[in-house]
């Protein structure tokens, strides 16, 4: 059984229809990347996951139960934790209230204020800082630490490469080594096609809200890919 | 050259509401012949809520401005009057005639404080600034302090030498300036400012960014209402006798009710205001041996339409059946059928 | 020495209205809702202690102990059943709900208890004053209020800057959407707010109920002075809302001593100067309106 699972998801703001019978499963400990051009519907396939877009129940499940309706603080407590696109620090609390905010959940597992330190030890050289002090590469590793004291089963990220330089996004993703050897089932949202596909073993390719191609990453053809995400 | 569309305001329902209008209009206006004085103070009083009504509308559901203050304008229209004409000795009609102009100039300086407020606080603002109304006419002695001003026989002689007679002019005047304020509120809706309204309305950054000004747009509105607000205040209180602060500036006889008929009626329409006040006049008749229990009722329904219907019962009406009676659209009518893509 | 006294007397008189503002202050920071019935849940709390000390015969600040809990829960109640429904409409649906409640409570209030004026009686400490060198007498009572004012505003900041759930709060008020994904239960939170904000109304409205005399219809002048306290102090900010209390307070002391008649409307005065020549107040915190 996938640990997530999309069922013929289709998805509405209004009348405007954003997704078109999206089906997408993730194997427990993957990391799969959904690329797709601004507008495809990959932060929309986001929050109807994370619950902050209802949707029919049983279009989303999650260890086979089914989550469309749920609230997001409910889908929380559940084991998905989301990295949202542009960070979205608090910007009245510190670095450090900010990712005591993650822990908000209470969820038993192997990321603590400790380990998140660890893992990011710029971060607890800056941790008494407002979080809009911070760069955009600190920012980054802080709004990923959060999600991590959820201690999610499934992580979601979306768009971490958005506004960061080069060097910078290699960095971050050296990271994402270190939370998938714990186990952790990532789904990364990327524009930056490149990076999503090196750090993912399969890929969605999303195009106007409906799935135009999946396939295992290695040794893909990439002009396929490039067909499928300008809907050539 | 025939153009291939043009732009329709009237529609089905308008044309034969138009015509309904009219004669229900000369029979309104008859009424002092064929009804009593008991009819046309009720009549009367409806035709000022509605004005009320429409005027708060237009500010509140049109411009964006929840004003939880127009009071202040109804006293200092009523005091206008009764200054004028008591102190400075000013023809009756002269004097509920400078009445709007004097509430539209007071208007200005108070917006230069309230226009810094948003939202919910530049409601509570505009409720300060008619406190500090009431209170200053409660301290001056020559609007009678804390205890008011009554008009004098002559002044109300100046209105019409006799009782029936004034009875029926007075009425008139209710009548007339509620028509006045309809028609007001309805052509500048019609117009191209009433479109710059409805945009505003609908998003003020996005009109905005289209080259609407928004803030003189809703300066000239608030300047507007006031002057007209004024008005009514002045008939209203020629009617009554006698004005103090607590009658000119009470937020429960000119506000409370006024933004319950709109909201309950329908909000951001003109057709809203009228319904609205029908539901306050029958409730109230209703309930009237309970104390003040109809408004206790009127609160909580609406509370009830605000959380399920927020667009009153005429936004319901429109929403089923897309009806309008006062033609504030535009539709386009195409007169050729379009030519086929190749 | 005159101007001392009216300094002094002033800023204890400022102490209730910041305590008026408080729950004000409350449910505009973490909801940014601006509860037009503010004032009349200080006077509705008046009553409810009106009852209980008829009832039971103890004294008001005793009272307190079934008062608080009781307006806690109607608190929660309201916010939970009512207000969280608002809050996703706009402007209207808010203003227009919270005023309807308004007209519901004073209406109430006055089919329940009539529009003869009330007091709370608390005794001797109501007229006690202790003096000060420079011959003026400052009244224990307005001294304890203010003291209760300090501690209150103190024990907030307290709960907001070192607690979870002030944690909390900070976040939902930044950032509503994201508090929610990181597993905070919104509806909850929001009901909790206003619960705690209406323990603090409690209080003011008991101490203010001893005080003062009161009626029904008291209720909105009490929302105009904590408004008027929260938007000279500035938005966000708790100590200057105290410190909006006290310049109000010093307001209406002046125009007191110019004449009694005076009192309120140099208050509204001021408030109205403070908006046109600093409008985000004296120490903002918040960047809206």
């Amino acid at each position: 059984m996938s640990l997530l699972a999309t069922k013929n998801l289709s998805a509405f703001y209004g009348d405007f229809q954003a997704l078109f019978v999206v089906n997408v499963s993730v194997e427990q400990g993957e990391t799969v990347a959904i690329i797709g051009a601004n507008g495809a519907g990959k932060t929309t396939f986001l929050r109807a996951v994370a619950g902050t877009l209802p949707t029919a129940p049983e279009m989303v499940t999650f260890d086979g139960e089914p989550i469309g309706h749920r609230t997001p603080h409910d889908i929380v407590r559940l084991g998905i934790a989301m990295v949202p696109e542009g960070r979205r620090l608090f910007p009245s609390l510190s670095v450090e209230e900010n990712l005591l905010l993650g822990g908000h959940s209470e969820r038993k597992g192997p990321w603590s204020l400790r380990r998140v330190y660890e893992l990011f030890p710029r971060l607890r050289d800056l941790r008494h800082l407002p979080a809009p002090a911070l760069s955009g590469g600190q920012q980054q590793m802080a709004a990923i630490g959060r999600a991590l004291m959820a201690n999610p089963r499934l992580l979601l990220c979306d768009e971490l490469s958005l506004g960061l330089a080069p060097v910078v996004i290699r960095d971050i993703y050296q990271c994402l080594g270190a939370i998938t050897a714990e186990g952790t089932t990532v789904v990364l949202v990327e524009q930056d096609i490149n990076r999503a596909l090196d750090a993912s073993a399969r890929f969605y390719c999303f195009q106007e809200g409906r799935l135009a191609l999946t396939a295992p990453t290695k040794n893909f053809d990439r002009a396929a890919i490039t067909a499928a995400y300008f809907g050539l | 050259m025939t153009e291939p569309e043009r732009v329709e305001r009237a529609t089905r329902a308008s044309r034969a509401f138009a015509a309904v209008v009219a004669p229900a209009l000369v029979a309104l206006a008859a009424l002092p012949w064929w009804g009593d004085a008991g009819w046309m103070r009720l009549v009367g009083e409806m035709a000022y809520y509605v004005a009320l009504a429409q005027l708060w509308n237009l500010l509140a559901g049109y411009a964006g401005l929840v004003s939880v203050g127009q009071q202040a304008y109804v006293g200092l229209g009523g005091y206008a009057l009764f200054y004028l004409t008591g102190e400075l000795n000013i023809n009756v009609y002269l004097a509920l005639a400078l009445a709007a102009p004097f509430a539209g100039l007071i208007s200005i300086p108070v917006s230069f404080a309230v226009f810094r407020l948003r939202g919910a606080y530049f409601a509570v603002g505009t409720w300060v600034v008619s406190e500090v109304f009431a209170l200053s006419a409660s301290l001056i002695a020559v609007l009678g302090a804390g205890s008011g001003l009554s008009l004098t026989p002559d002044i109300l002689r100046e209105v019409a030498p006799d009782h029936g007679g004034r009875d029926a002019i007075l009425y008139l005047m209710s009548l007339s300036s509620a028509v006045l304020v309809v028609a007001v509120v309805y052509l500048l809706l019609r117009s191209r400012h009433g479109l710059a309204l409805t945009a505003i309305r609908d998003s003020e950054p996005a009109s905005a960014s289209l080259g609407v000004n928004t803030f003189r747009t809703k300066l000239i509105i608030y300047v507007l209402t006031a002057a007209c607000t004024g008005l009514i205040g002045a008939v209203i209180f020629l009617q009554k006798l006698r004005i103090s602060p607590e009658a000119g500036f009470s937020i429960n006889d000119w506000t409370v009710v006024v933004i319950f008929m709109v909201v309950i009626g329908g909000i951001g329409t003109i057709e809203g205001p009228f319904i609205g006040m029908l539901v306050y006049i029958v409730l109230r008749e209703l309930l009237a041996d309970y104390g003040t229990y109809y408004l206790i009722l009127m609160g909580a329904i609406a509370i009830v339409v605000m959380l399920k219907a927020p667009l009153g019962i005429w936004g319901f009406i429109v929403q089923r059946y897309d009806l309008q009676l006062f033609p504030v659209g535009r539709r386009l009518v195409l007169t050729r059928s379009p030519q086929a893509s190749e | 020495m005159a101007w001392l006294n009216i300094l002094i007397q002033g800023s204890l008189l400022g102490g209730i209205y910041a305590l008026f503002a408080v729950g004000l202050s409350m449910s505009f920071g973490i909801m940014r809702l601006v509860n037009i019935a503010h004032g009349d849940f200080i006077v509705l709390s008046a009553y409810v202690a009106l009852v209980v000390t008829q009832g039971t015969g103890l004294d008001p600040i005793s009272s307190l102990i079934v008062v608080v809990p009781v307006m806690f829960v109607l608190g929660y109640a309201i916010q939970r059943g009512l207000l969280n429904q608002t809050l996703s409409g706009g402007l209207l649906p808010p203003l227009l709900v919270t005023f309807g409640i308004s007209v519901i409570i004073q209406n109430g209030l006055l089919q329940g208890f009539g529009a003869y004026t009330q007091r709370l009686h608390e005794g001797a400490i109501e007229t006690a004053s202790v003096q000060i060198p420079g011959g003026i007498s400052i009244g224990v009572y307005p001294l304890l209020v203010f003291a209760v004012a300090v501690v209150v505003i103190g024990s907030l900041q307290l709960l907001f800057y070192r607690t979870g759930l002030g944690r909390a709060f900070r976040a939902v008020s930044d950032d509503a959407d994201t508090a929610e994904l990181m597993g905070i239960d919104n509806r909850k939170l929001y009901a909790l707010a206003l619960g705690i904000a209406m323990i603090f109304t409690a209080v003011a409205g008991v101490l203010f109920a001893i005080r003062t005399i009161f009626d029904p219809a008291a209720g909105p002048i009490r929302l105009i002075h904590a408004f008027e306290a929260v938007i000279i102090g500035g938005l966000g900010s708790l100590w200057g809302t105290l410190l909006g209390g006290v310049i109000l307070g010093v307001a209406q002391a002046v125009g007191s001593a110019l004449s009694p008649n005076w009192q309120i409307l140099a208050g509204h005065i001021a408030f109205l100067i403070i908006l046109v020549v600093r409008p985000s107040g004296l120490f903002p915190r918040t960047r809206d309106l």
